[in-house]
C-alpha cells in the first residue's frame, strides 16, 4: 500500500511541475505538454490503495475525473498512461481520450469526466459476472458530490435489488469544486444512505489506509461471498486545488495548511517505522523505486511521437 | 483602438452585468447552478453576483441537473424567472429529461396558458485538449428539439443583450455561450469578443441574424467561436481578392432564414461553419433553408466546414485536425472554384 502511496504521489507530483510548462507566466490551459484541464488527487492515497489492495486485475474498477492515484492502485500500465496524458500515440487510447478518459483494458480499469457516471457500468459488470458465473467485483469509485446526482441512485438501487458483487466507495474530500459538502446534502455521513437500499454502509474516519483497508476487506469479501453490495464512504482530503489552476478562494483560511500537517504519506511512513515493519532504509528505498519508476514512465511518455492528427478519424466504431 | 466612452467588456462580465441588472428592477430572477457562487461560475458569467444578492437568489446547487433544472421549470411556472446554468453543455445528457419533456414543452401541453421563463445557459466548445465529455458544441442537439429557443453569442454586446432578452422572455431560452470566448485568460481567449457594451440594459432580439462583415464573392454563416474564425478567413480572402460576407447567427431558434438567403441571394455562394458535428445539424440546417427556398441563387454547390462526426479527440494535433478554422475555409473556397 505504502508503495502504491508513493508512487501516485511522485507521478502526480512530476505531471504538476510538466503541467505549467509553457503555461507561464500567463496560465492558458490550452499550453504546453499537458492540455487540457488536470485533476490531481493528492492526499486521496489512502482510500485507493486501502480499497485495491483487496482486488486482482480481474476485478472491475470505475473511477471519476480524479483518476490517477486509483488506477495506479489497480495496475494501470504507468507507461501507457503517462503517454495518455501527454496525448501521445503511445497512450492506453492513442491520445483520444485524455487524463480524465483513461481505460485500461488489461486491468479492466476505466474512468469518465460525468459525475456519477461509472456507477452504471460498474454495476453492469458486476450483473454481468452473476450472469455468467465468473468470480470478480466490481468498484465504483466516486466523490462525495456524486452522491447528489439521480443516477448514482439509480445504480446503487439496481446493485442492490439484484444483490450484485459490488461496492461503491465514496471518497469524501469535503469540495464539490467550491461547494462544500455540507451546502450540498443535509446528511453528514453518505454511509447512511445505504439504509436506503437494504444493504451496509460504512464510514472511515481519518483518512487511514488501514483502517479503509480493513472495512474495503469485509464489503468485498461480502461481494464475492455472493452477499451483495456495500455503501463505503471515506474521509479523505484534497491537498490540491479541484483542477489546476483552481486559486481555491472558497476553503476557509488555514483549512490547507491544516490538512497538510495530516498529510497520509509520512504519517503512513511513521507509522510503519513505529510498528517496525519496515525501516527508514528499506521506506527510503521503495521511494526512491517509486521515484525512478516515475521518471521511466515520464520519459517513455516525452519520447513517444505525437498521434498522426488525421488519426482522429479512427476507432469510432469497433 | 479604444475611442472615448468606450467599455470592452468580456462577455463573462457581460453575461453577469445583464443578470445584474436586471435582479435589481425583477425580484422574480434569481441564479441557480454548480460553483456559481462563492466561484463565480466557473466562466466567470455569475462573478460579483453573489456579494451583491446573496445565498438566496444566487444559490450554488449540489450536483443535481436533473432536479434543479426540473424545479427551475416548477419555478418558472409558478411565477419566477430563473437563470440556471448547465457548467459544460456536454452533461446535458444527465438531465436532458428535464429540458426537451418539460421545461420545453409544458407551454405547449398547456396549449400555450402556462408560460416557462427561464433562460438554461451552459458552456459550450472546445479547442484546448479537455476531451471529448468536455469539448462538445451540440448546437443542433438543442435546435432540433421543438420548445426552447437557442441562442449563441459570439460578442459582449450581443451576450449582454441576448441575456437581457432571454431574462425577459416567457419562453425557455437555452443560451450557450463559448469558453474561448468568455475573456477567461486560461482559456486562451478570442480577443474579437471583447467589445464595448452600453452601460445601460438593453436587448439584442431573439431570432434576428448579424451581418457581422458585408461582402460580394460569397457569404459565410457561423455562429460562436465560428464567427471570428469566419472574420480571419475573410480576411484572408480579401487578400486574394475575394469579398467575402459573414453572417453570424446569433439565435439558432428562432432561425432568421430570410438575413441568409438575402446575404447568398447577393453572392450567390454559400459556406457554412460549425464546430458542431457534422451530420444532422446547423449547416445542413442552414443549407437547406437556401437550397429549399430558391436553389437558382447558387452559382455552386454550398461547403461545409464542421466537427467530423467523431467524438472530440484529446491530444491536442488530433483536436486541431478537427476544429474548424480560416484556413479550412479559405480551402473550402478554393474548393468551390476548383468544382
Ligand atoms: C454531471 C456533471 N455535473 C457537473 C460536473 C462538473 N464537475 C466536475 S467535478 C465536480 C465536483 C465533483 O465533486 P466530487 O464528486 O465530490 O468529486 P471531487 O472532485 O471532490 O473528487 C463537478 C461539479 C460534471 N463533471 N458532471
Amino acid at each position: 500500500m505504502y508503495r502504491n502511496m508513493v508512487l501516485s504521489r511522485r507521478f502526480e507530483e512530476r505531471i504538476a511541475k510538466i503541467y505549467f510548462e509553457g503555461k507561464t507566466p500567463v496560465f492558458n490551459m490550452a499550453n504546453g505538454p499537458i492540455p487540457g484541464e488536470m485533476h490531481l488527487s493528492d492526499g486521496q492515497e489512502p482510500v485507493a490503495v486501502g480499497v485495491c489492495a483487496h482486488l486482482t486485475p480481474e476485478d472491475i474498477v470505475t473511477a471519476t475525473h480524479r483518476p490517477h492515484h486509483q488506477a495506479i492502485a489497480k495496475g494501470v500500465d504507468l507507461d501507457r498512461m503517462a503517454a495518455e496524458i501527454f496525448g501521445k500515440a503511445t497512450g492506453l487510447s492513442g491520445g483520444r481520450g485524455g487524463h480524465m478518459h483513461i481505460f485500461d483494458p488489461e486491468v479492466n480499469f476505466a474512468c469518465s469526466g460525468i459525475i456519477a457516471q461509472g456507477m452504471g457500468p460498474a454495476v453492469g459488470a458486476a450483473l454481468s459476472r452473476k450472469m455468467q458465473g465468473k468470480p470478480g467485483v466490481a468498484v465504483a469509485f466516486v466523490g462525495e458530490g456524486a452522491v447528489n446526482q439521480g443516477g448514482w441512485h439509480e445504480a446503487m438501487n439496481l446493485a442492490a435489488v439484484w444483490k450484485l458483487p459490488f461496492v461503491c466507495v465514496i471518497e469524501d474530500n469535503g469540495w464539490g469544486i467550491s461547494v462544500a459538502k455540507q451546502t450540498a446534502s443535509a446528511v453528514a455521513s453518505n454511509a447512511d444512505r445505504a439504509a436506503a437500499y437494504g444493504i451496509p454502509g460504512k464510514r472511515v474516519e481519518g483518512n487511514d489506509p488501514y483502517a479503509i483497508h480493513e472495512v474495503a476487506g469485509e464489503a468485498i469479501a461480502r461481494a464475492r461471498a455472493g452477499d451483495g453490495p456495500t455503501l463505503i464512504e471515506v474521509e479523505t482530503y484534497r491537498l490540491a486545488g479541484h483542477f489546476m489552476g483552481d486559486a481555491e478562494g472558497y476553503r476557509p483560511k488555514g483549512e490547507k495548511e491544516a490538512l497538510f500537517e495530516k498529510d497520509p504519506i509520512p504519517r503512513m511512513r511513521a507509522r510503519l517505522i513505529a510498528d517496525g515493519i519496515a525501516s527508514a532504509a528499506e521506506l527510503d528505498d521503495i521511494e526512491a523505486a517509486a521515484a525512478a519508476r516515475v521518471e521511466t514512465a515520464i520519459t517513455f511518455a516525452r519520447d513517444s511521437a505525437d498521434p498522426a492528427p488525421e488519426d482522429a478519424l479512427t476507432a469510432v466504431f469497433a | 483602438m479604444t475611442k472615448p466612452n468606450e467599455r470592452k467588456l468580456t462577455i463573462a462580465r457581460a453575461m453577469a452585468e445583464a443578470v445584474a441588472q436586471e435582479m435589481r428592477v425583477d425580484p422574480s430572477v434569481f441564479v441557480m447552478g454548480e460553483d456559481i457562487g462563492t466561484l463565480g461560475g466557473v466562466y466567470g458569467n455569475t462573478r460579483g453576483l453573489l456579494d451583491e444578492f446573496g445565498s438566496e437568489r444566487i444559490r450554488d446547487t449540489p450536483i443535481s441537473e436533473t432536479a434543479f433544472i426540473g424545479a427551475a421549470v416548477g419555478a418558472a411556472q409558478d411565477g419566477m424567472r430563473p437563470v440556471v446554468e448547465l457548467m459544460f453543455v456536454d452533461f446535458f445528457g444527465v438531465c436532458f429529461d428535464a429540458i426537451y419533456n418539460l421545461m420545453a414543452k409544458n407551454i405547449y401541453f398547456s396549449g400555450g396558458n402556462l408560460k416557462v421563463p427561464m433562460v438554461l445557459m451552459t458552456s459550450t466548445g472546445g479547442g484546448y485538449s479537455d476531451g471529448g465529455q468536455h469539448s462538445q458544441c451540440v448546437y443542433g442537439t438543442f435546435a432540433h428539439l421543438p420548445g426552447m429557443k437557442v441562442v449563441a453569442p459570439s460578442n459582449a454586446y450581443d451576450a449582454k443583450g441576448l441575456m437581457t432578452a432571454a431574462m425577459r422572455d416567457d419562453s425557455p431560452v437555452v443560451y450557450m455561450y463559448h469558453k474561448g470566448l468568455q475573456g477567461m485568460g486560461w482559456l486562451g481567449t478570442e480577443a474579437g469578443a471583447t467589445v464595448h457594451v452600453p452601460e445601460e440594459s438593453y436587448t439584442v432580439e431573439i431570432g434576428k441574424a448579424r451581418v457581422a462583415r458585408a461582402g460580394k464573392d460569397v457569404t459565410i454563416v457561423s455562429l460562436g467561436m465560428g464567427v471570428h474564425h469566419a472574420l480571419r478567413a475573410a480576411d484572408k480572402l480579401e487578400a486574394q481578392g475575394v469579398s467575402a460576407e459573414v453572417v453570424d447567427l446569433v439565435s439558432l431558434v428562432p432561425l432568421d432564414r430570410d438575413t441568409i438567403r438575402a446575404s447568398v441571394a447577393r453572392t450567390g455562394r454559400l459556406i457554412v461553419v460549425d464546430e458542431d458535428y457534422m451530420s444532422y445539424g446547423v449547416s445542413g440546417e442552414i443549407i437547406a433553408s437556401v437550397t429549399e427556398h430558391d436553389i437558382s441563387v447558387l452559382k455552386a454547390a454550398p461547403r461545409r466546414v464542421a466537427f467530423p462526426d467523431v467524438p472530440i479527440p484529446f491530444a491536442r494535433v488530433m483536436e486541431q485536425y478537427c476544429l474548424p478554422d480560416a484556413d479550412k475555409i479559405v480551402a473550402a473556397w478554393a474548393g468551390m472554384q476548383a468544382a
